[in-house]
């Protein structure tokens, strides 16, 4: 049963990942790319738990807490730069 | 042991498709919705969710299954969910200072610019920094 509900949750995702692929080429504004590009990241970070979860290890989260940690700081810099023009004043 | 066994198999099942679902629901709604301040609603609610929901999923497969429990998963969700209003905010920032910037033609429709709050002459970010409000500023 565990093993049903992992493949459609990770078909979810894949196909969540792709829809933010498309608001990405699609834009049309700066902000939209980049609310696509940390979408795009939650989701990836919820497909390596899913990936931990089938192969039955812990080693994933390590990559999936410093995908968290990292992909903030880079939204940060991104509306940093948009807002600024500049990300360290 | 074998109905606790079921038990926890399907709370698990349950939490995996309930966190697919709130995904797919997000990343719906960013392709889907009008305007970007609409469209910000959908990732920074329902896909946080999904990440949380499919966290705790793992956070009852792993000591149930005979393997040891980590604090990364709380680390995880944890960090997401500190980060994802912040970030939104931020988005939020630069996409109504970009319009008001770049494109203030297009500003003036009621449709693209969120309206101004009551009792306000216009968003907090468009003021002047005040003198006593701001103790790092000279």
């Amino acid at each position: 049963m565990i093993a049903t509900a992992l493949h459609i949750a990770l078909g979810c995702v894949t196909l969540a990942v792709l829809l933010n692929l498309f608001r990405l080429f699609r834009g049309p504004t700066a902000p939209d790319r980049i609310l696509a590009l940390d979408t795009m990241l939650i989701n990836a970070i919820a497909f390596i738990i899913l990936f931990g979860i089938l192969e039955a290890s812990t080693v994933y989260f390590e990559a999936a807490l410093l995908m968290a940690m990292v992909g903030f700081v880079g939204t940060v810099a991104y509306t940093k730069f948009l807002l600024r023009g500049d990300i360290v004043e | 042991m074998s109905g606790l066994h079921v038990i926890v198999e399907v709370v698990i099942a349950a939490l995996l498709l309930l966190g697919g679902a709130f995904a797919l629901i997000g990343s719906w709604g960013l392709a889907r919705l009008p305007s970007l301040m609409s469209r910000l609603h959908g990732p920074t609610k329902a896909t946080t969710l999904g990440v949380g929901s499919c966290l705790v999923a793992s956070m009852i497969y792993f000591p149930t299954h005979g393997l040891a429990w980590t604090a990364h998963e709380l680390l995880i969700t944890l960090f997401l969910f500190i980060t994802a209003p912040i970030s939104a905010n931020m988005i939020a920032k630069a996409y109504i200072h970009g319009l008001k910037t770049r494109v203030p033609e297009l500003a003036e429709q009621s449709d693209v610019m969120p309206p101004v709050p009551p009792n306000a002459t216009d968003w907090a970010t468009f003021e002047m920094p005040k003198k006593d409000s701001a103790p790092d500023q000279e």
